[in-house]
């Protein structure tokens, strides 16, 4: 096989029309991020099958330590239904976590200084980034709030008061969408700052899982003073809790919880902000 | 007008100094080299010129755009290959090309054009179909510079290009870059280690300890060690080095089962060996001192200490 064959196919110098430069490489950087994920397997699998996992077993073993809401009439809301919204926040997390280590391993492999050589604007590199992680968690935990309710009939939830109406389920998407971009933003900040993946799970176990811990997911608010002023400055809680405001039907549960405009405002800050700083990040230090 | 000016560029990694004041010129249309061993600020500067790494102090122009104030120019220019492979190892070579043409604002059916241009001037148009992390190391480095080509870059940027590859591949790589300088006045600056590689380029700088301690074709910088260099295959060159050091008074070098003698005008030394020393030796050699003499005459350092700088990119530079 020759390397070459002299003359006959020649490279044209003429330059060449670049169309919009900044969506085609949003886009092309998004789309790979969804490809690469879809070929490992194991990255699927990871992602939704555990917080399922958790969902199921701390579901299952807590249902008798935790009573929601519920009159005289009325059965309440089960553990399980409560950890819910919690739980597609966890697989958002988990999404945005594994595709931002993804940039660890892309500056370290080479791939990301071939990216940051292309005259793109930074912006859109980090936007592609972004958006694929986006697109990923989003559509994972999309998947998990419309299946999981199922579950009940299988016998591996409680039976639910939840009722998924075209409102809610609208609802949830755009919830999950604001969420998903603020903690793709948050884990890119992160691993743009980060050379090893091996540091990455530390920020991950010691900031990104307390995080979800208390943002209401897996307990309302407590006794404590100061872990009710955590989960207060949490900006995930308002993620959580908004998500658990388009999801909930029976209103008793709902007291304490922050009321919609706030958790929708909050929400789309974190992300818009976070974003705001990826870029800046970007263009200041190319880390490569 | 050069295609890529570097003027007095300064560079320190904290106290550590990487580039110290080095500036040089190419023009249009040659085949440039960086040359230097571990540590002498190659790299560094090669980060600089292809707008990675931000300038601390001089000027870098490329293609006649400033890389600091005007980068984005500067990257519609170049085509740039890196010491490690920037592939995407869980796609397709196809699918690496596509996503390459995307980010240079290439859809459509002239990206599909351009792809199977490079395909086949790379001769890799059969492995399409391949995940880029199952091919060979050469296959990688030919996917790598049809990447760079795609975008019709009237530079080429090469950080080591021939790593990895067997000397057959580095030969034909060799031949395509010559063919792109020919046939379409491409501008290639390569950094290499390789004495081999130096050989093929028009005009070679020689970085050592962040300062460019020679610049010029490869006849030039030989001219500076001065001289002509004999060989003498003998049968035993222990005996001959002691005649040649009775009857010329001179010192020789033993290389292996050779000696080696540097010296002004060497066709009268061959003759006078020739004529008083017949039987000594097996053969007489006159050349020209090679790369490896300057190197070793300008750095004091052997051969031994040009080793593959290891790429800086994995650390982080503030």
């Amino acid at each position: 096989m020759s390397m070459m064959q002299p003359s006959t196919t020649a490279i044209s110098t003429e330059r060449v029309q670049t169309g919009n430069a900044w969506l085609w490489a949003s886009w092309t950087l998004a789309v790979r991020e969804v490809v690469r994920f879809l070929r490992q397997r194991s990255r699927v699998t990871g992602a939704i099958g555990q917080p399922i996992l958790f969902w199921i077993l701390f579901g299952a073993g807590l249902s008798g330590s935790f009573q929601f809401g519920g009159g005289d009439t009325t059965a309440g809301m089960s553990f399980q239904e409560y950890f819910l919204p919690g739980v597609a926040a966890l697989i958002v997390l988990f999404t945005s976590i594994f595709s931002s280590i993804s940039i660890i391993q892309d500056r370290n492999e080479g791939f990301l200084q071939g990216v940051l050589v292309a005259p793109v604007p930074r912006s859109s590199i980090v936007m592609g980034k972004i958006l694929g992680g986006t697109a990923l968690a989003l559509l994972q935990a999309f998947l998990f709030v419309i299946v999981a309710p199922l579950l009940q009939f299988v016998g591996l939830a409680p039976p639910m008061t939840l009722q998924l109406s075209a409102f809610s389920l609208i609802g949830a998407f755009l919830f999950l969408m604001l969420i998903s971009l603020g903690l793709t933003s948050l884990g890119y900040l992160f691993a743009w700052k980060i050379d090893s993946v091996q540091g990455y799970h530390a920020v991950m176990s010691l900031v990104l899982l307390p995080m979800w811990l208390m943002s209401g997911a897996f307990f309302p608010g407590t006794d404590s003073v100061w872990l009710t002023w955590l989960i207060r400055l949490n900006p995930l809680t308002y993620g959580v809790a908004g998500l658990r405001r388009v999801l909930t039907v029976d209103q008793s549960v709902l007291v304490g919880v922050p009321p919609l405009w706030l958790c929708v405002v909050v929400t789309t800050l974190f992300a818009a902000v976070l974003f705001a700083i990826d870029v800046w990040i970007t263009r200041r230090d190319q880390a490569v | 007008m050069a295609a890529v000016v570097v003027n007095q560029i300064e560079h320190r990694y904290g106290d550590r100094v990487a580039l110290a004041g080095v500036s040089f010129e190419v023009p249009q249309g040659e085949i440039f080299g960086l040359l230097g061993p571990n540590g002498s600020g190659k790299t560094t500067l090669f980060r600089i010129i292809s707008t990675l790494m931000p300038i601390q102090a001089g000027s870098v122009t490329v293609g006649g755009h400033d890389v600091s104030s005007d980068p984005d120019g500067v990257r519609r220019q170049i085509g740039v290959t890196f010491q490690s492979p920037s592939l995407d190892g869980k796609l397709t070579v196809r699918e690496n090309l596509v996503h390459q043409g995307h980010l240079y604002g290439l859809s459509g059916t002239g990206l599909k054009d351009r792809i199977q241009l490079v395909m086949d001037q790379l001769g890799i148009t059969d492995r399409a179909r391949d995940y880029a992390e199952k091919l060979s190391g050469g296959l990688k480095r030919r996917v790598e510079i049809a990447k760079c080509l795609l975008h019709s870059p009237s530079i080429l940027l090469l950080d080591e290009p021939s790593t990895g590859l067997d000397p057959g591949a580095r030969h034909e790589m060799w031949k395509t870059l010559e063919s792109l300088r020919r046939e379409h006045g491409v501008t290639i600056l390569v950094t290499t280690h390789l004495m081999e590689e130096a050989e093929r380029c028009a005009r070679l700088a020689i970085l050592d300890l962040g300062k460019l301690i020679a610049c010029g074709s490869p006849d030039q910088l030989r001219e500076m060690v001065g001289g002509d260099s004999l060989t003498i295959q003998a049968d035993d060159p222990d005996r001959l080095s002691l005649l040649l050091t009775e009857k010329f008074q001179l010192q020789s070098q033993r290389v292996g089962a050779a000696l080696r003698i540097e010296q002004e005008n060497g066709h009268e030394l061959l003759t006078n060996i020739a004529t008083q020393l017949p039987g000594e030796f097996r053969s007489l050699t006159l050349g020209k001192p090679t790369l490896e003499d300057v190197f070793i005459k300008l750095t004091g350092r052997g051969l031994e200490a040009i080793e593959s700088e290891t790429p800086q990119g994995k650390k982080k530079k503030h």
